[in-house]
């Protein structure tokens, strides 16, 4: 079975959310980089959600282009990162990981090789930045053909129709943006989210998770609410890897706190004491 | 949408799914304009009024091998000292069509920043320029403009700090801002609809040159030359003898130091196609997709991708595309100011380099038309170093 399955089953199971932890490949440097996928894993996220440093990160705040810009100083690569994620697979067998990318670096190497290199590094999905619903055929059938699961973005002002097509192309998951803006932690998330969960669902979409402006327990529990299957930290988490004394811990520790934020139960009784 | 927004395999909307509405508010508000008399009207008559069209065609008098008859097409006199104003009123009019209060656009030379700002000005819309901050340093004379017009200039130190990197800025400014904001977007480069729109707004160009030179020579020219970093001048000037199968279309880029090497703008000789900016088109990449950073002598070229228009016609062999170095360029620069009290921008010194060349090798009585697409005061600074004839 699917990984993203199994997760989504497991959590509803228990009554949590997931919690996605995202980091940029080969940021600081590739053998840091590692040891914080491991530290996202030991802070109990329940998926990794990774980027390949691009040169022109439009999607992207501040934050995730400081990372991009220090992983390609160090002369990180797509093979370089590849490897990075085969060495975590062997790791953890069980997690799902998703891959964030932008469509110059998909083409570069080509539809069908790059999606052949993703399902060998042990990744499930690849959501490419820069490629909404009307372009995303061939990546979608490309991705489907290696048994990778394309994700695509819905945001709150997607049209309906839109997001039947969303709801077609997605395996996994859908990446629910509900604010506008790109990638960072100056905006937080909004809670208008309109009709698109629902609209999501009734068009039999996979689970949605929020993501982009997620960076404190309080927007984790909001998310859930508001009808999220689950949430993603990004540039909450990059800023700890470039600022902490000590990124590794600082990273463990950040997740776990988030995670706690998805188990609604536990996080109700700690309000209530 | 309403349109395919590809020409051939190039073109299409790679963006964000969150622009996507803005770029289909945009495209209803761009067709619905096309069809609007009203809409032509006013554009026709700033066009007329404020910024001075038509422009004239100027034979050449001393420049060039007798025998050979070279125009150039004088867009350096259109106010704001570039073609840039043409698609910048049509677009700040749809701006306000569309209800918009504020403008954002990129700017390598800065003469679309300027075109911007004094649409800005004139419109009363808010507006914001991004600029490479090696650019802001280069073309410190157009930054002082726009200030001047009341634009606000945000240098962008990311990546190569050139255009390329205020595109991007731009581009994430707008996936913030569109419900209030139009991207001004300054070229035939971008997502759908910005290629089509802008060379539509720019067909003036060779609309009037086509009419012009028929009514000099009695026929139509042998080849019709521009510069191109995104394209738009060349677009413009093209756009009406494409269906013209005996003219020839050359497409000028900015061979830089050299094509050998990297440090030039040379996207169709010298990229591969990719994605960059919401379109697929030639890019200047390495290997793994990563976008090289681009060199020109001249900011405006300075641009790893191009229109993707440049990039089916390449491929269609319906225009040719070469390459004039900053050197070539220079000296083009120099002569047409010595020969015909002209001073043009560096960028179209890079067409008319190649002019001159063709002009040398070319059969008595051959018509050629150059695109002076700007003028060269906002390269004063640097000419003055680069010619060496002391400050």
């Amino acid at each position: 079975m699917n990984r993203y399955t199994q997760m989504f089953d497991r959590l509803s199971t228990c009554g949590e959310g997931a919690f996605g932890a995202f980091l940029m490949l080969g940021d600081p440097d590739p053998s840091t980089s590692l040891a914080l996928l491991d530290a996202a894993v030991a802070g109990g996220a329940d998926m990794i959600e990774v980027g390949i440093p691009f040169s022109d990160p439009i999607a992207d705040g501040p934050v995730i282009q400081a990372a991009a810009v220090r992983a390609l100083d160090m002369g990180v690569t797509p093979e370089v990162c590849f490897e990075i994620l085969a060495s975590f697979r062997a790791r953890h067998p069980r997690i799902p990981v998703g891959l964030l990318t932008y469509a110059n670096l998909v083409l570069a190497r080509g539809r069908e090789s790059f999606y052949r290199r993703c399902a060998a590094a042990g990744i499930d999905s690849v959501l490419v930045a820069d490629v909404p619903a009307r372009e995303a055929e061939p990546f979608a059938g490309s991705a489907i053909d290696h048994g990778v699961d394309p994700v695509l973005i819905a945001a709150t002002n997607t049209p309906p129709e839109t997001l039947r097509r969303v709801a077609a192309l997605s395996r996994g998951y859908v990446y629910c943006v509900s604010r506008a803006g790109v990638t960072g932690t100056d905006r937080q998330m909004e809670l208008d989210h309109g009709g698109l969960f629902s609209t999501l669902a009734e068009a039999g979409a996979p689970p949605a998770v929020l993501g982009f402006g997620i960076s404190q327990p309080g927007h984790v529990r909001a998310g859930l609410e508001a009808g999220a299957a689950g949430v993603i930290s990004g540039s909450a988490i990059v800023r700890r890897v470039a600022e902490a004394r000590e990124p590794i811990e600082a990273v463990r520790d950040f997740v776990r706190t988030m995670k706690a934020a998805t188990q609604k139960e536990v996080a109700r009784d700690r309000v209530a004491v | 949408m309403l349109m395919s927004g590809r020409f051939g395999a190039y073109g299409g909307t790679y963006v964000p799914e969150i622009l996507m509405p803005a770029l289909t508010e945009l495209e209803a508000a761009f067709v619905e304009a096309q069809k609007d008399e009203s809409f032509q009207a006013e554009l026709a008559a700033l066009l007329a009024k404020y910024a001075g069209r038509p422009t004239p065609l100027t034979r050449c008098r001393n420049l060039g091998p007798a025998g050979v008859r070279l125009y150039l097409k004088r867009e350096d006199l259109l106010h704001g000292g570039a073609h840039k104003t043409n698609q910048v009123l049509a677009q700040a009019l749809l701006a306000k069509r569309m209800g918009k209060t504020r403008l954002i656009a990129e700017t390598g030379a800065g003469q679309h920043g300027v075109a911007t700002a004094l649409a800005g000005a004139l419109f009363g819309l808010q507006t914001k320029v991004y600029m490479g901050a090696h650019d802001v340093e280069r073309q410190k004379l157009n930054v002082f403009r726009m200030r001047l017009m009341g634009a606000e200039v945000i240098p962008v130190e990311s990546g190569g700090k050139t255009l390329k990197d205020a595109v991007n800025e731009a581009l994430r400014d707008w996936t913030a801002s569109f419900t209030d904001t139009h991207y001004l977007l300054g070229t035939v480069a971008g997502p759908h609809p910005f290629p089509i729109m802008v060379r539509e707004f720019q067909r003036v160009i060779g609309k009037e040159a086509r009419a012009q030179v028929i009514e000099e020579e009695g026929r139509l020219p042998d080849a019709v030359i521009a510069c191109v970093g995104g394209g738009s001048n060349a677009m413009g000037i093209f756009a009406d003898f494409i269906e013209d199968e005996g003219v020839r279309l050359i497409g000028v880029e900015a061979a830089g130091k050299g094509l050998d090497g990297s440090e030039h703008g040379a996207t169709i000789l010298r990229g591969r196609p990719g994605v960059l900016h919401g379109a697929e088109t030639y890019v200047l990449q390495d290997e793994d997709g990563q976008i090289s950073d681009s060199w020109s002598v001249s900011a405006g070229l300075d641009y790893p991708a191009v229109g993707p228009e440049h990039a089916f016609l390449k491929d269609s062999g319906r225009a040719e595309y070469v390459g004039a170095t900053d050197q070539e360029a220079l000296d083009a620069f120099a002569l047409l100011a010595r020969s015909e009290g002209i001073v043009c921008a560096f960028e179209s010194a890079h067409a008319l380099a190649h002019a001159l060349k063709l002009a040398k090798a070319a059969a008595e009585g051959t018509v050629l038309v150059v695109n002076i697409s700007g003028r060269g005061d906002k390269d004063m600074e640097q000419a003055q170093r680069l010619l060496e004839f002391g400050a």
